[in-house]
C-alpha cells in the first residue's frame, strides 16, 4: 500500500486494516444473517423474510434496530457485572484473528509468524465468555448450556489443532501467508482426511448444529443466552457469525488454497474475491448442515471426538510426518 | 442409562422444573426433575394445567350435544374421538348405522390417524433439533386437512359424525382427491426414509433410549404404538373389532426392542397401513344412506352402563356411560390413552440424561389436553 | 472392531444422503402462499359462523321463530325471539343474535332447523378488538345482504 504519510506508514496501514475488519465483521453478520434465514426458508420449502425491502434484504437492519431498542433486562439475583461482561467478552476478541488472515496477496492486516497459534488462542476466549454468561444468568438452564459448551469446545480443539498441524508439517511454517504461498496443489487433495476432521471440529467449535447443545432450544430453552435480550443477544450472535467466518477462513487458507483461483486484473487485491467466494461456500455448507441434521446427544458428541476424530487425526499426522521425512 | 448415580448422596441434587411452558412438552405439562448433574434421578409430572371439566360438562348436556367436546379433548385425533362417542350412543340407543356411513367413518378416521402421525413425526424431530422434517410433514398434512375441510368444514376440531352416521356425504371429488393424496404421500416416503430414518445421528439418539418392557406396560395400562413397540401385537381394531374393520386387510406393525426407536418405527409403519385401509375402503365403497333414518331428536338412552372402545392414534380410547334413562347422561368417563402412557415416565426415566428424557417423552406421543380433559 | 468401521461408513453415507434431500428441497419451488397478498380459495363447504339464508323467491329469511336452534345449541349462543304480528302466521322474527365467542361450530342448529333457514358462511378473516365484535345480529345481516 502506498505510504500516505512517511512518518508512520505501518500505523496508517494497521488503522486502515482495522477499519476494514470492522466492516467485514458487521457486513458478514448482516450478509450471513440474511443468507441463513433465506436458506433456512428454502430448505424448508418456504420463503424466508420477504416483507422488508425487496425479498427481505433490509430485514437484518430492521432487526438490528429492534434489538438495540429493547430493554436490557438483568435477572434478579444475577451477578450484574458478570452478566453484562459476558457478551462483551464474547464480542471483543473476534476482531483480532481477522487481522492475521490473508484476504489476498496484499490485503492482510499483519503477518505473524505464529499466525495459526494466535488465532486458536483467541478463539478459545469464546468458551470463557459462554461460561461467564451461563453463570451470571442465575438460571439453571443457562448453567447447563455453559457446562456443555466448555466440555465441547475444550474437547474439539484437539482434533482441530492436530488436523491443522498435519498441514503445518507439510509447509514448515505457522504463518498463514506462508501456507497460502506453499499451496501449488490445494491441500484438500493432499490431506483429505485432515480436511474432513477439520470440518467436523469446525462445526463443533462454533456451537452450530448438529453440535449446538449449548443453545439447544428444545431441551434447554436457549441455553446460555436464555436471559439475554436486545443488545446482549445480538452481540452473542455477531460473535457467533464472526467465529464461523474465522474458522471457514482458516479452512480456506489451509486446505482450499486461500486466494488462488483464476487470475483477475489487479489480482493482488481482487484475489480477495476468490477468498470470499470460498469462505462463503463453506459457510453455505455450515448452514446446510444445520438445517438437515438433528442434534447429537452430549455423550455421543464427546464419543465422536475422543473415539473417532482424535485417533484418525493422530494417524493422519503420523502418516504425514513419515511421508514428509522421506 | 446410569443406575449408579441413583445411589449417590441426595444433597448433590437439585430440582429442575420443565415448566408448563416448554418447547418440548407438547401442551401444558409440567415435569419436575430431580437431577444429579446431567442425570435425572426422579421425575414427577404435574398435571391439571389444562383441565376443562369435560366429563362434568357431559353430565348436564343432552348426550347428543356433547359431540363437539369430544373433538376438543384430543385435537389431533378428533374424528376418532367423534367415532368412539357416536358408537357409544348408538350402542346405548340401539341405532344401526348404514353401511356407507361406516365406510365413510373408517376413511376419515384413518385419514385423521395419518395426519396425527405426520404431525407427531415433525414435532418429535423438532424436539430433537432437526428443523426441516417438520416442514415436510406439515406440507403433507396440509393436503389431508384440505381434503377433510371439503367435506367436514373444519380443519382440526371436527364435529362430523352424528348418531347413526355422518352429517354430510362424500362425493367423487373427495374420492379422487384422496386417491391422489395416497399416491403423493407414497412418493414422499424416500424423503422421510433418507433424511430421517436412515440418519445416523437420529438412530443413535433413539436406539436404546427409554427402555420399557411389556410388564411395565401391563402395570400401567399402556396401549397403542408404545405397546406394539415391545412386541405385543395388541390393536383394538383386531382385538375388539368395531365398525367394519374386520373386512380390511392390514398388518399390525410391531417391533421387539421396546425403546424410542421401536415406537418411532411402529408409528412410521402405521402410516402405510392406514393408507392401505383407506385404499381398500375406497375400492369397496357402497352406495346408500349416510345417516340412519329414524334418529329421534331427543335421544333417550335406556338406563344402564355402556362402553365403547376405539383405537386412537395414541392408544386405546374408551368411553363409559352410565345412564339413568333420560337423555342427559348420569356419568361419562373418558379413558384417554395419553394418561396411561404418561404414567410410565417416572419409572422409565430414572437415571437418564436430560436429553434422553426429552427423547423418550417425545416417543410417547403425548397430547396433554387429553390427559387433563 | 468391525462394528466401529461399519458404523463410521454407513453413518457418513447416511449423512450425505440426508444432505441430498435438503438440497433437492432447496432447488424446488416453495409451497408458501404469501397471504394476504395472495389468497387461497376457500371451499364452499367451509364452516364459518352461521347466517340466515336469504330465500331467492321471497327475498327475505325463512325463519319461523320456532326456537329449535336455540334449544339444540350445546353452548347456548343463539337468541331467537319474535312477536305476534297480524297477517303473519305464527310469530314474526324480531331478534336473532349469535354469540360467536361461544359457538363450537357443531352444526346442530343448521341441521335441526325445519325450514333450513340457517347455513354456514365462509367468513374466516375475523379479527376484532372487543368481544362485542363477535356478537352478530343475524337478522340485520340478512336484511343488509343483497
Amino acid at each position: 500500500m502506498e505510504t500516505l504519510n512517511s512518518l508512520t506508514p505501518e500505523l496508517w496501514r494497521l488503522l486502515l486494516a482495522i477499519i476494514g475488519i470492522v466492516v467485514v465483521v458487521f457486513g458478514n453478520a448482516l450478509v450471513m444473517g440474511y443468507l441463513e434465514r433465506k436458506l433456512a426458508g428454502h430448505f424448508q420449502c418456504r420463503t424466508g423474510p420477504m416483507e422488508v425491502g425487496f425479498h427481505g434484504i433490509l430485514q437484518l437492519i430492521v432487526d438490528g434496530v429492534k434489538l438495540m431498542g429493547k430493554q436490557l433486562v438483568v435477572p434478579a439475583q444475577a451477578d450484574k457485572k458478570l452478566f453484562m461482561l459476558a457478551p462483551m467478552l464474547s464480542f471483543a476478541p473476534v476482531f483480532l484473528p481477522l487481522l492475521v488472515i490473508p484476504f489476498s496477496d496484499k490485503l492482510q492486516g499483519f503477518d505473524l509468524d505464529v499466525g495459526l497459534l494466535f488465532i486458536l488462542a483467541i478463539a478459545s476466549i469464546n468458551v470463557l465468555a459462554i461460561l461467564v454468561g451461563g453463570w451470571g444468568s442465575n438460571n439453571k438452564y443457562s448453567l447447563f448450556g455453559a457446562f456443555r459448551s466448555v466440555a465441547q469446545n475444550v474437547a474439539y480443539e484437539i482434533p482441530m489443532l492436530i488436523a491443522l498441524l498435519a498441514v503445518v508439517f507439510m509447509t514448515n511454517t505457522f504463518s498463514l501467508r506462508g501456507i497460502v504461498e506453499a499451496q501449488n496443489v490445494w491441500f484438500v487433495f493432499l490431506q483429505p482426511v485432515a480436511f474432513l476432521i477439520y470440518l467436523v471440529a469446525m462445526v463443533a467449535e462454533t456451537n452450530r448444529a448438529p453440535f449446538d447443545l449449548p443453545e439447544a432450544e428444545s431441551e434447554l430453552t436457549a441455553g446460555f443466552h436464555t436471559e439475554y435480550s436486545g443488545m446482549g443477544f445480538s452481540l452473542f450472535m455477531i460473535a457467533e457469525y464472526t467465529n464461523m467466518f474465522i474458522v471457514c477462513s482458516i479452512a480456506t487458507v489451509f486446505f482450499l488454497g486461500g486466494t488462488s483461483g483464476i487470475p483477475l486484473p489487479y489480482f493482488e487485491y481482487t484475489g480477495a474475491l476468490w477468498f470470499f467466494a470460498k469462505v462463503y461456500l463453506l459457510m453455505f455448507f455450515l448452514v446446510w448442515i444445520r438445517w438437515t441434521y438433528p442434534r447429537t446427544r452430549f455423550d455421543q458428541l464427546m464419543n465422536l471426538c475422543w473415539k473417532y476424530l482424535i485417533p484418525f487425526s493422530l494417524i493422519n499426522l503420523l502418516i504425514t510426518v513419515v511421508v514428509v521425512k522421506l | 442409562m446410569n443406575t449408579d448415580v441413583l445411589q449417590d448422596e441426595r444433597h448433590h441434587r437439585f430440582i429442575l422444573n420443565m415448566g408448563p411452558q416448554h418447547p418440548s412438552t407438547h401442551g401444558v405439562l409440567r415435569v419436575l426433575l430431580e437431577m444429579e448433574g446431567e442425570y435425572v434421578t426422579e421425575l414427577e409430572p404435574v398435571l391439571g394445567y389444562g383441565h376443562r371439566c369435560h366429563e362434568k360438562i357431559a353430565e348436564y348436556k343432552p348426550a347428543k350435544s356433547f359431540m363437539p367436546n369430544t373433538a376438543r379433548m384430543d385435537y389431533l385425533g378428533a374424528l376418532i374421538y367423534n367415532h368412539g362417542y357416536a358408537q357409544l350412543l348408538e350402542r346405548a340407543a340401539g341405532i344401526e348405522v348404514p353401511r356407507r356411513a361406516e365406510f365413510i367413518r373408517v376413511i376419515v378416521s384413518e385419514l385423521n390417524r395419518v395426519q396425527s402421525h405426520l404431525l407427531w413425526l415433525g414435532a418429535y424431530l423438532l424436539d430433537l433439533g432437526a428443523f426441516t422434517p417438520i416442514m415436510y410433514s406439515f406440507d403433507d398434512r396440509e393436503q389431508i386437512l384440505d381434503i377433510l375441510e371439503d367435506i367436514t368444514g373444519s380443519r382440526l376440531t371436527y364435529c362430523y359424525m352424528r348418531v347413526g352416521g355422518v352429517c354430510k356425504d362424500i362425493d367423487d371429488k373427495f374420492v379422487s382427491r384422496t386417491r391422489a393424496f395416497i399416491d403423493r404421500l407414497r412418493s414422499r416416503y424416500p424423503i422421510y426414509e433418507e433424511l430421517v430414518n436412515g440418519n445416523i445421528i437420529l438412530q443413535k439418539r433413539l436406539k436404546e433410549v427409554g427402555d420399557y418392557t411389556p410388564e411395565l406396560c401391563a402395570r400401567y395400562g399402556v396401549t397403542g404404538p408404545l405397546l406394539r413397540g415391545t412386541g405385543v401385537a395388541y390393536d383394538l381394531r383386531r382385538a375388539e373389532p368395531y365398525s367394519i374393520y374386520p373386512e380390511f386387510d392390514f398388518e399390525i406393525p410391531t417391533e421387539t426392542r421396546g425403546d424410542s426407536w421401536a415406537s418411532y418405527n411402529v408409528r412410521y409403519r402405521e402410516i402405510e397401513q392406514s393408507l392401505r385401509i383407506i385404499e381398500q375402503a375406497l375400492d369397496k365403497l357402497p352406495e346408500g344412506e349416510f345417516l340412519a333414518a329414524k334418529v329421534p331428536k331427543k335421544l333417550k338412552l335406556p338406563a344402564g352402563d355402556y362402553n365403547s372402545s376405539v383405537e386412537a392414534p395414541r392408544g386405546e380410547l374408551s368411553y363409559y356411560l352410565v345412564s339413568d334413562g333420560s337423555d342427559v347422561p348420569y356419568r361419562l368417563k373418558v379413558r384417554t390413552p395419553s394418561y396411561s402412557n404418561l404414567s410410565v415416565v417416572p419409572e422409565m426415566c430414572q437415571g437418564m440424561l436430560i436429553a434422553d428424557v426429552v427423547t423418550s417423552m417425545g416417543a410417547l406421543d403425548l397430547v396433554i389436553p387429553e390427559i387433563d380433559r | 472392531m468391525k462394528a466401529y468401521f461399519t458404523d463410521l461408513f454407513t453413518g457418513a453415507w447416511s449423512l450425505i444422503v440426508g444432505l441430498k434431500v435438503t438440497f433437492k428441497a432447496l432447488i424446488s419451488p416453495v409451497v408458501t402462499v404469501q397471504y394476504p397478498r395472495v389468497k387461497n380459495e376457500v371451499t364452499p363447504n367451509y364452516r364459518g359462523h352461521i347466517d340466515l339464508v336469504k330465500d331467492a323467491e321471497t327475498g327475505s329469511h325463512r325463519c319461523i321463530t320456532c326456537g329449535s336452534c336455540m334449544r339444540e345449541c350445546p353452548s347456548g349462543c343463539i337468541v331467537v325471539d319474535g312477536e305476534k304480528r297480524e297477517g303473519v302466521k305464527g310469530k314474526a322474527l324480531t331478534v336473532f343474535t349469535l354469540d360467536f365467542t361461544k359457538c363450537s361450530l357443531c352444526g346442530a342448529c343448521v341441521e335441526v332447523c325445519p325450514t333450513q333457514a340457517l347455513d354456514y358462511s365462509q367468513e374466516y378473516e375475523l379479527a376484532g378488538s372487543a368481544r362485542e365484535d363477535f356478537h352478530y345480529d343475524l337478522l340485520k345481516r340478512v336484511e343488509e345482504r343483497e
